[in-house]
């Protein structure tokens, strides 16, 4: 089947939105995570989603949720969220209330999430189906999308989507010097939490999608490429969510074509297009030097 | 002008960290403007270390306050006292006769440039606009562009409009820096080492501008450095800081060998005393 007719699938029309909605919500955190000197967050996010996929896993089979009639009960990710969202509150806390730097403290709760989440899995009797595979998790399975889970990434894009516009120009600031940010009034600490929250949610969601080891690259390669050829913040934050955009939907036709895992087309897509920015970049600073 | 002593007053504290208004000062039956900075034995503590101990200061409205003292003696504290980034553990702190921090629009702040991050994208008419939004701008409107290359041209730095931040000199980044502190008409300047890191010219070009501004428009400014000759030359009153006042006066009163002293605790700074 042609990719044109392959678009009248269901499950291709999903996978296709479910893209495009975790594209705009990684690419516009990712300009926060990018000038913040955050991309570790984005692994360590992802890997306490791992951790809490585990404890979700092993709660939802122990006491019985698997035979649950409702789909999301049965659905780790219920657990994973809040799990991720505790791993983000902490280090926040730990950045702001102890002298241990921010990859210090993500590094903490990177390996303590892997470790519960190999705990769990391990201790799930092998003959139970989740309906979830260990390589789903780690590599994603955006083409499995169901009508439920994109539901569910709509109502967390919806909300943070409308958090990251609107606090945009107090995020800026405090991105771009959180002192002078707090005499003007902006309440950074309370926004950093807010910030840590939101991608806690966006990752632990869109996890499940495009995969554990997958979505640190979602946050960090769209927005990195574009900081290489924007001049302001504003035009770094519309290029980040047009590459993520791009390079979700450049990922899934290729992974279509040429019959190989979504995870890996998308983010070498977005690997091909920070080259090419890179490349311009040069061109751009070159031209400027013989200005 | 006096350093402020006398018994803590802590009903007034309390209804100060309230935010309702400071007590006034003492002083005749008219009721007197209160003082610009107003500062009451302030105690702050990071950690174990007593950063700040029983500060007491007033400076009044039109005021060029130098703030010197060796290195760790706490000045940069007390600009964030001011500024009401960190509330005292002691005493109180008030800036126009409310709480710190109560009016940042108030106050132009220019912070050390050594926490600038020269990876982010802006460029100087951004950076100056967020003197007038107080938050980043994404589209700088016409009105905030007009204010704003007004600023810049004020500090002599009109060409810098569409030039990128990571690309400007010291000395252009510290005019940038003043555009955006200025362009809200502020009634006080605030400066943390506005010198460091900048060359000879761009120091005194730095100080003419403060001069100016002051003279235009009466504000206050209150600055630290570590120029002690620089506060001898513009500073109209200098406070002597090494975690508590060691001198607090007109430049000839503090600026002496015994205050000094007790202050730095040695005698390295007779180059400054020659002035």
């Amino acid at each position: 089947m042609s990719l044109a007719g392959a678009l009248h699938l269901a499950f291709m029309q999903r996978a296709v939105a479910a893209g495009v909605l975790i594209a705009v919500m990684a690419g516009l955190l990712g300009v926060f995570v990018v000038q913040r000197r955050l991309s570790f967050l984005g692994a360590g996010l992802a890997h306490a989603a791992f951790g809490g996929m585990g404890l979700g896993a092993f709660v939802i089979v122990s006491t019985g949720l698997l035979a649950s009639g409702v789909g999301l009960l049965r659905h780790p990710v219920w657990i994973a969220v809040p799990f991720s969202l505790m791993a983000a509150l902490g280090i926040a806390w730990v950045r702001q209330h102890t002298r241990l730097s921010s990859d210090t403290a993500i590094g903490v709760f990177f390996a303590v999430s892997v470790a519960l989440g190999v705990f769990f899995f391990s201790i799930i009797p092998p003959d139970v189906n989740l309906g979830l595979s260990l390589m789903d998790l780690l590599f994603g399975s955006i083409l499995s999308v169901t009508r439920p889970d994109l539901l569910v990434i709509l109502g967390v894009a919806a909300v943070s989507v409308a958090f990251l516009t609107g606090a945009w120009g107090r995020l800026g600031y405090a991105t771009f010097d959180d002192e002078l940010a707090r005499t003007d009034g902006v309440r950074s600490p309370l926004l950093e939490v807010l910030l840590f929250a939101c991608a806690a949610v966006v990752i632990a969601v869109s996890s499940v999608v495009v995969g554990i080891i997958l979505m640190a690259a979602y946050l960090v390669i769209p927005a990195a490429s574009a900081r290489l050829v924007s001049r302001s913040l504003l035009q770094m934050t519309v290029v980040s969510v047009l590459l993520a955009v791009l390079s979700t939907l450049a990922g899934l036709a290729l992974s279509y074509l040429l019959d190989v895992p979504s995870g890996s087309t998308i983010v070498l897509t977005q690997a091909a297009l920070f080259v090419v920015a890179a490349a311009l970049s040069r061109r751009q600073k070159a031209g400027a030097a013989r200005q | 002008m006096s350093p402020h002593d006398g018994a803590p007053n802590e009903q007034a504290a309390s209804r100060e960290r309230d935010g309702r208004r400071a007590p006034a000062p003492e002083g005749g039956g008219r009721r007197a403007a209160p003082p610009v900075i107003h500062m009451h034995r302030v105690g702050v503590r990071l950690g174990d270390a007593v950063v700040l101990e029983e500060v007491s200061l007033e400076v009044a409205a039109g005021c060029f306050l130098a703030i010197v003292g060796p290195n760790g003696a706490g000045k940069s504290t007390l600009v964030k006292v001011a500024l009401g980034l960190l509330t005292p553990q002691r005493g109180h702190a008030a800036l126009f006769g409310e709480v710190a921090g109560a009016h940042p629009e108030r106050i132009g702040y220019v912070p050390q440039l050594k926490t600038f991050d020269r990876t982010f994208p802006a460029t100087a008419i951004e950076l100056v606009s967020t003197g007038l939004r107080r938050r980043w701008p994404g589209r700088v409107t016409r009105s905030e562009r007009e204010l704003a290359r007004a600023a810049l041209s004020r500090v002599g730095a009109e060409r810098l409009e569409r030039r990128q931040l990571a690309r400007l000199s010291g000395g252009e980044l510290q005019r940038a820096y003043l555009a955006r502190a200025l362009v809200r008409r502020p009634q006080l300047v605030l400066l943390d080492e506005p010198a460091a890191g900048v060359d000879y010219l761009a120091e005194h070009d730095l100080y003419d501008l403060l001069e100016r501004y002051q003279g235009d428009t009466g504000a206050t400014v209150a600055m630290v450095t570590h120029d002690l000759a620089a506060a001898r030359f513009h500073a109209d009153r200098v406070l002597v800081l090494n975690r508590r006042v060691h001198g607090f006066g007109t430049p000839d009163e503090v600026l002496c060998e015994p205050c000094l002293e007790a202050a730095f605790g040695h005698r390295g700074h007779h180059h400054a005393l020659a002035f």
